[in-house]
């Protein structure tokens, strides 16, 4: 039976939904000897420790207790855990895992934001963290062939020496990898410019169904045939587990300008924002923080940032020193005409720096301001942006929750989080319910339900907002050709499919918490 | 039965508990994995931060019993607490880490692992004990200049060696050249002057420091004078606690902690100088330490605000002027309890830049522990070695001439480092840089 869905999806639904999965998920919490593995769950440990060797295997209760998580609040156990080295080993991973009709899980670093890395319904979880190496450095072709496991910070680092980089920079660059960036489609700041993932991925080997390898595209930008890399990017390891990607590199711009424009509110802030793109010019970055994020992060990381700012924008243009002064100018004025009250430009690259660290641990740092949160990600119109914004905070007063926007302007790329206590009775539900609603009128602005963290567990019945029965049908139609939706990362990106319980695991860990205080 | 078979399955007991406040501080994002140097020799989760604080969460939840393998990832950490430097929600590890481990060796001594005991009791027994440590490092002192030492290590020691168990000629080559009188004066070490404008403070002497590197301390004295002080040292002070807090042994970690409020308090002093970062560390934080002890908590948290790391203390004063040339390429190795457990990571640099002559040269990532990590190097001797070889590869691109710590374990460590990588370099507290600055100045 399909999960309700749509505007009627009211707080209690989703909490009866997620039901089912409450209790399979306590069960294992609170005993893990009774939760009773799926036939043949010896032998397939046996078969996984012969393939890639006993060291390269976790199957004991305290081990992949740790494999649980992503940076969401979802959780679920693996049955296995494998690690593997080699394309080899995904490939004897996959095939074992068919054997003993186990799904297959890919999972980088685990520090996805919607829950994609989380087994829903155990199997195999395949870890790629092993697998860190940078093949080759292609200058002179600006190409770049790596593991999945490598650290998308590590490639930057292996290329600037060079004056090149990889686009896609997610906030969460210095732990994400490569092969997360390519299964969520992922962005970051500077991908307003540059594009996200998907425009930096030339081909991909892939290991599929039967644990077949495959290669998909190449090295140029255009190969014949059908486009399987572009479908495979974003595909959240629902079609197959990537084993090395093949990536575009583009040139370290000659010139940079880094500007924080200081506004009274969110509102004024995001106008400026509309501002900004109407006089044509394309940033490389525009990012807001507001008012909560800056209290948060300006004490610790003294970039600068004015406490009593209502919000902030941070800018960055790039290109030739020429250009860099004029859009620098231009950007000035457009803030100014919106109401920025003051503008300040980096003067060093330390400057830069720690204006960017403050945007890149801000989402962490609510973690310390409250006992749980709750971050979206939706996309909207920047022409919408000012009305969308100033529903986002009106719709979280309203259910009396605080909440920090930190995110992508430029995009339309919203983040807001919303803080709350998941011991606070109904909390965790009612912070469900004001999300909906902002996710509502992300929708009803002409937006979508993703920017860049993927659809994972946390918005699968939101695709069904903005997609007909048919434009989803044609999507599991892909899925049934890569081997259908029980064969890799089930429950995952499209909604419903069996033994896929709705994954707001909020509802799952709060009571789960209470569970455990009761035992 | 999924888990582990045991005898004496183990939870957490007693007050040190680690706190839900403390665990739900973490978000799980991730971002302490790459600071990890576990993590970064393993890749693997369970011997992350964000591992183990989920490993610790599972126990204090009891999904979990704290088996033999849980408590090996607990015990494979170093406590170096980069992940505290690379936290965005502030989660304090190092404090979970402790707590945590108190929290096992607050069962019945019978259930405690044994190695586990064991560590305590060493800990206990000697390291807390001047006397006895005093004959043990006596006896090092005697295999330094019987030249016993330099023959083991020399070329014709190839034979003794091969002949030792692998695993002793480890330990061997750890061991520091204990080739100098030990350092363990009491009383006025450095007179107030003429003016009466002086600053009087204090210095420990701590356990090991003023035996091993008595010139650290001595280099201690003759700064802080220049910086016009009058220095003390306290009698009935004594070792700082640090390794105790880190192996579980809280009780005698609280018996040394008011031993040296007491002793301190008596000296009367504007501050304690530390010039081991890692007894600095714990000396800032025997306010948490002794948080449930009535008669103590409020005097402990006041002895905390005095404490200063020496080069903390140096920076924060008129130290630059009169200083002679030093012409030398120097590293800097951040003690992991001065840059992530004291945030303190510009005084050194500040010193180091102000001395003529001096080339500071950066080396990858200084803020990475070396593996040495109080007696982490004797425990887990294969994971400290394969930290401690990154470091080396780190430290000799630099091509520094002298590398500097500011913790007598970094120096212990780096030492043997330099000789197994056959470097040519000398290692030494900063101070005793800024010491020879002075010196050349006059």
């Amino acid at each position: 039976m399909p999960p309700p869905t749509g505007p009627n999806l009211s707080a209690r639904h989703a909490s009866d939904a997620t039901l089912a999965l409450t209790m399979a998920t306590s069960s294992a919490a609170a005993s893990p000897a009774s939760a009773g593995h799926p036939a043949g769950h010896e032998a397939l440990v046996r078969d996984l420790q012969a393939a890639l060797g006993p060291a390269s295997v976790l199957h004991l209760f305290e081990d992949i207790i740790a494999f649980e998580y992503d940076a969401t609040i979802e959780r679920a156990l693996p049955e296995v855990v494998v690690f593997p080295g080699t394309t080899a080993d995904v490939s004897a991973a996959v095939r074992i895992a068919e054997q003993y009709l186990r799904p297959v899980v890919p999972r980088g670093s685990g520090s996805g934001l919607s829950g994609g890395a989380v087994p829903l319904t155990g199997g195999v979880l395949v870890v790629l963290t092993k697998m860190n190496r940078i093949l080759e450095i292609d200058v002179a072709n600006r190409v770049a062939v790596v593991q999945p496991g490598v650290i998308n910070l590590q490639l930057q680092e292996a290329l600037a020496p060079k004056g090149l980089l990889f686009a896609p920079d997610p906030s969460s660059q210095r732990v994400c990898s490569i092969g997360g960036n390519v299964a969520n489609n992922s962005g970051g700041p500077h991908t307003l410019a540059h594009g996200s993932t998907v425009n930096h991925v030339l081909g991909l080997e892939v290991v599929l169904p039967g644990g077949r390898v495959a290669r998909l595209g190449g090295r140029l930008a255009d190969t014949p045939g059908i486009d399987l890399r572009g479908l495979f990017v974003g595909s959240e390891g629902t079609l197959g587990v990537v084993t090395e990607v093949t990536v575009r590199l583009v040139r370290t711009a000659p010139a940079v300008r880094t500007l924080v424009a200081v506004f009274d509110s969110v509102e004024a802030a995001s106008e400026a924002v509309s501002a900004i793109i109407r006089r044509g010019i394309i940033p490389v970055a525009l990012e807001m923080l507001d008012r909560e994020i800056i209290r948060l992060v300006e004490p610790r990381i003294h970039a600068g940032y004015p406490l009593d700012a209502g919000a902030v924008l941070l800018v960055e243009v790039e290109g030739l020193a020429e250009g860099v002064d004029a859009d620098g100018a231009s950007v000035e004025e457009a803030c100014r005409g919106a109401g920025a009250r003051e503008i300040r430009v980096a003067r060093t690259a330390g400057e830069r720096d720690r204006l960017w660290e403050a945007r890149r641990v801000g989402i962490g740092a609510i973690g310390a301001a409250a006992p749980a949160f709750y971050l979206l990600d939706g996309v909207v119109p920047r022409s919408k942006l000012p009305e969308v914004m100033h529903g986002v905070m009106e719709t979280s007063a309203r259910y009396g929750f605080r909440v920090a926007n930190i995110f992508h302007a430029g995009d339309g790329n919203l983040h807001p989080n919303l803080m709350f206590d998941p011991d606070d009775e109904g909390a965790t539900a009612r912070v469900l319910a004001c999300a909906e609603e902002i996710m509502r009128l992300c929708v009803d602005a002409g937006g979508a339900v993703t920017g860049e963290h993927g659809i994972g567990l946390e918005k699968r019945s939101y695709l069904e907002w903005i997609y007909s029965p048919a434009d989803l049908a044609a999507m599991n139609a892909v899925r049934v050709a890569f081997g259908g939706a029980e064969r890799f990362n089930p429950c995952k990106m499209l909604p419903g499919g069996h033994g896929c319980a709705s994954g707001h695991g909020a509802e799952a860990l709060n009571a789960m918490r209470r569970g455990s205080d009761s035992v | 039965m999924t888990t582990t078979h045991e005898a004496h399955p183990l939870r957490f007991v007693g007050v040190d508990i680690p706190s839900k406040a403390d665990l739900q501080n973490c978000i799980h994002c991730g971002f302490c994995l790459p600071s990890c140097p576990t993590y970064i020799a393993t890749g693997q989760e369970l011997e992350s931060p964000r591992g183990r604080l989920h490993l610790i969460s599972a126990v204090v939840d009891g999904r979990i019993e704290a088996t033999e393998r849980v408590l090996g990832h607990l015990d494979l950490c170093l406590q170096c607490r980069a992940c505290e430097t690379a936290c965005p929600s502030s989660v304090p590890y190092g404090r979970i880490m402790e707590d945590a481990r108190a929290s096992i060796m607050a069962n019945a001594p019978a259930a405690q692992p044994p190695a586990w005991r064991g560590r305590a009791l060493f800990l206990r027994e000697v390291l807390a004990r001047p006397s006895r440590l005093r004959v043990a490092l006596a006896f090092g002192r005697l295999y330094t200049r019987s030249g016993l030492q330099a023959l083991v290590r020399g070329p014709l020691g190839a034979t003794i060696r091969e002949m030792l168990p692998p695993a002793l000629v480890r330990l061997e080559s750890s061991a520091p050249v204990l080739d100098r009188a030990p350092f363990r004066e009491t009383g006025t070490l450095a007179a107030p002057s003429a003016g009466g404008s002086s600053t009087r403070v204090a210095l420990l002497l701590g356990c090991l420091q003023g035996e091993m590197y008595p010139g650290v301390h001595e280099a201690t004295v003759r700064v802080l004078q220049h910086v016009g002080c009058e220095v003390v040292s306290p009698e009935g002070q004594g070792c700082c606690g640090a390794l105790h807090s880190h192996a579980g042994d809280v009780e005698t970690a609280r018996a040394l902690a008011r031993r040296n409020i007491a002793a301190f308090e008596r000296a009367g002093v504007e501050a304690v100088i530390v010039n081991a970062a890692g007894c600095g560390a714990a000396m800032k934080e025997y306010g948490h330490l002794l948080r449930h002890d009535a008669h103590w908590a409020e005097r402990a948290q006041r002895f905390s605000e005095g404490v200063r790391d020496v080069l903390e203390f140096v920076a924060s004063r008129d130290f630059a002027s009169g200083l002679g040339k030093v012409e030398r390429t120097v590293t800097l190795q951040d003690a992991c309890h001065l840059a992530h457990a004291q945030r303190i990571r510009e005084a050194p640099r500040a010193i180091l830049g102000a001395i003529p002559g001096l080339r500071l040269v950066e080396m990858r990532t200084p803020d990475r522990c070396c593996g040495s990590a109080g007696l982490y190097s004797v425990v887990q001797p294969a994971m400290s070695a394969t930290i401690l070889e990154a470091k080396m590869a780190d430290i000799a691109s630099t091509g520094a001439e002298t590398i500097c710590t500011s913790n007598p374990g970094c120096t212990i460590q780096i030492e043997a480092g330099v000789r197994r990588a056959g470097l040519d370099a000398e290692v030494c507290h900063v101070i005793e840089v800024l010491d020879e600055a002075i010196r050349a100045g006059r």
